[in-house]
């Protein structure tokens, strides 16, 4: 089952009224879009535009401004890895070089089937049990690149 | 009648298998016929203990741990629901030495009690402060927290009871209370830990806040990162309003507080008060210059008061006991208690809530037990991303705002990141420059861009090129930084640095100082 749905602009403006209500809505509104979609759609940005009374151009430099938001559609699964301090001194970057090199892709990117998109984050709060990650908003502590494999592939089942 | 087992759901906990073990020990406990009821906690913070399992028996909590999936038959079978013996029993929680040398004022009730619970939230002695308060009037709210020496946690160390008067004192008919929830720094927890397992902790010391100065409306922001807090928040708010304690009438008072969790969005800059005030109204996190301060023109340009997890969840424990007894402890200007995070390459990290005046050394040996590697320690980075790296020889400093800066470091919010002996200095000093590039608002220049020419003169120090020369260009960059920064990002990201080169000299001069480069 695939986990987003196809861009669809009226059912991306059922989303943003359902939250235009808010103070400060762009960031719920955002958020709520790259939930359903995977990512913002361009054709999201007037829309969102009109609805709050703001610019375009505030919109935009909204989504490219924050790491969380995508233009584009990305892999079915969102790998975070922690590049801060706390898991570089338990070795996070040799491990990431492995990792990146398993999946045949680099930061940002999405490996070749798809499956996953890989992203740089800077602090979990598994600062303890490092090197982490997050797959899918599920935490993995005392990350090992087999281990990210196991949960990629139960991901996938 | 069912034996109740506690199974934290803090995500450090999830991350080391904690729902597998919850649903093993239900299944295993089913099939043997045991009646057992399954509470999902916070964790106490003890990490290398995790997942630790607690059991209710008639001499108290039992706990167990770590507990993996392996785990769960064998202990069923040793009695774990009488308290059985086991190689993983740790006997009474309260009583490993860890936790039973920490003064718990914020922490008393994270992994005790069931997060999403006004019930059990109050049969551990949840909203006496509150209580507390509504006997006073503003002013005597804001003269406790005054008067506590209480300051604020996020990093700045600000009076926090100046804060509180400044926006007490603000006349305008919508006022509101942020609560700083994007704790970016690495090697720090502790919102984390409160929010997942302590919420209502959060809730009541910003409604305490919100009452002293006047306010009817709150906003959490909490960073993505941090999708289990965000959940929690958002079960716990929805449950405080449900039981009254939250929204029109805040226990029968007659003072409404409407208080929201709003999301960031991976920029660590929204952890600075401005910037994370631009963020919460829609826009990109640019900072904002001072004057106006947020205090007075704040969310919406409405006077706000901001504060960080840590500050408000000391209040509810400042009213219910008074401004005293928080302030008998500590030391100098430094009052009451830190939450300090062990973090990093450790082989005992987790959350230590002391009396500020703790030295580093006590902490990293005390309580650390060494590095998670074995090797030796070498280097320790203290207060974030934009703390200060201390060798050895400065280990003997003091947890207090005042010392730490006396030494060319801060206390930040409070976390503590260990190195071992493989730790490459100058490869730290060139990450502190990508972070600041990475991480900056674009909006000041020696921010900006100094960021980016310190990466690029780091890389030419670590390949040996005119060493000497270009140490010195990065000595003047973060100069510049420190003097000419905007915020504390731009502002900070030298002490990282220039602590490094100071500390670690061998660590910049191994590729030797070649003069004229194959640049």
């Amino acid at each position: 089952m695939p986990r987003y749905e196809p861009w669809s602009a009226p059912r991306a403006a059922g989303i943003i009224a359902e939250h235009t209500h808010l103070e400060g809505a762009t960031l719920p509104i955002l958020h709520a879009l790259q939930e359903t979609f995977g990512y913002v759609d361009e054709g999201a940005v007037p829309l969102i535009a009109d609805a709050l009374n703001l610019s375009r151009a505030e919109i935009h430099g909204c989504i490219t401004f924050y790491h969380d938001f995508r233009a584009h559609p990305a892999g079915r699964h969102e790998v975070k890895l922690c590049r801060a301090e706390a898991c570089q001194a338990m070795g996070s970057d040799r491990l990431h070089a492995e990792i990146l090199s398993r999946l045949g892709t680099g930061w940002h990117g999405t490996t070749s089937d798809g499956n996953a998109t890989v992203e740089p984050v800077y602090c979990l709060g598994l600062c303890a049990n490092g090197p982490a990650a997050l797959v899918d908003g599920e935490p993995i502590a005392h990350l090992t690149a087999d281990a990210l494999d196991a949960a990629l592939s139960e991901a996938r089942a | 009648m069912s034996v109740t087992i506690t199974v934290p759901r803090d995500a450090v906990a999830l991350g080391l298998g904690a729902n597998r073990v919850a649903r093993a020990l239900f299944a295993g406990a089913e099939r043997r016929g045991l009646d057992v009821a399954i509470v999902r906690t916070g964790s106490r913070g003890l990490f290398w203990l995790e997942p630790m399992v607690e059991v209710a028996t008639p001499e108290g909590r039992i706990a167990y741990g770590p507990v993996t999936l392996a785990d769960v038959d064998g202990l069923l079978d040793a009695g774990l629901t009488q308290g059985g013996d086991h190689p993983l029993r740790l006997g009474d929680p309260e009583k490993i030495p860890y936790l039973a040398r920490q003064q718990r004022l914020t922490f008393h009730r994270c992994g005790v009690v069931d997060p999403v619970s006004v019930a059990d939230y109050r049969a551990h002695g949840g909203y006496r402060g509150l209580e507390a308060a509504l006997t006073l009037d503003a002013e005597g709210i804001v003269a406790a927290v005054r008067d506590s020496g209480l300051r604020g946690r996020g990093g700045a160390g600000f009076p926090a009871g100046i804060k509180w008067n400044t926006v007490m004192l603000a006349k305008a008919e919508q006022k509101y209370v942020v609560c700083n929830a994007d704790e970016g720094d690495s090697g720090t927890f502790a919102d984390r830990m409160m929010m997942e397992g302590d919420p209502f902790n959060l809730i009541e010391g910003m409604t305490i806040a919100a009452i002293a100065v006047g306010a009817t409306r709150g906003y959490i922001y909490c960073r993505s990162e941090y999708p289990q807090a965000f959940a929690t928040l958002k079960e716990a708010i929805a449950n405080g309003v449900q039981a009254g304690v939250l929204g029109g009438d805040v226990m029968g008072s007659g003072k409404a507080f409407h208080l929201e969790v709003r999301l960031g969005a991976g920029a660590y800059i929204c952890g600075e008060e401005t910037s994370l005030l631009e963020s919460l109204e829609g826009r990109r996190g640019i900072v904002r210059a001072k004057p106006p301060i947020p205090a007075l023109k704040g969310f919406l340009g409405k006077p706000t008061l901001v504060n960080n997890v840590m500050t408000f969840t000391a209040t509810p424990w400042i009213l219910e006991h008074g401004a005293k007894a928080y302030a008998d402890y500590g030391m100098g200007r430094s009052l009451g208690t830190l939450p300090i995070q062990l973090a990093g390459n450790v082989k005992h990290g987790g959350l230590i809530e002391l009396a500020f005046g703790i030295t580093l050394r006590e902490v990293i040996e005390g309580y650390g037990g060494g590095t998670r590697s074995g090797r030796p320690v070498r280097a320790v980075q203290v207060g974030g991303p934009l703390g200060a790296y201390f060798p050895d020889h400065l280990l003997d400093t003091p947890l207090d705002y005042e010392a730490m800066a006396a030494k060319k470091g801060l206390v930040g919010h409070g976390g503590i990141v260990v190195f071992d002996d493989t730790v490459d200095m100058a490869r730290q000093a060139r990450f502190a420059f990508e972070f600041c590039a990475t991480e900056s608002c674009g909006k000041c220049t020696p921010c900006r861009i100094g960021a980016t020419r310190g990466v690029e003169t780091m890389d030419k120090v670590i390949a040996g090129v005119r060493t000497e020369a270009n140490l010195k260009v990065v000595e003047d960059l973060c100069e510049v930084m420190t003097d000419g920064s905007l915020c504390a990002m731009g502002g900070l990201t030298p002490m990282p640095v220039m602590s490094a080169i100071t500390h670690f000299p061998e660590d910049f001069r191994r590729a030797g100082d070649m003069p004229v480069a194959a640049e």
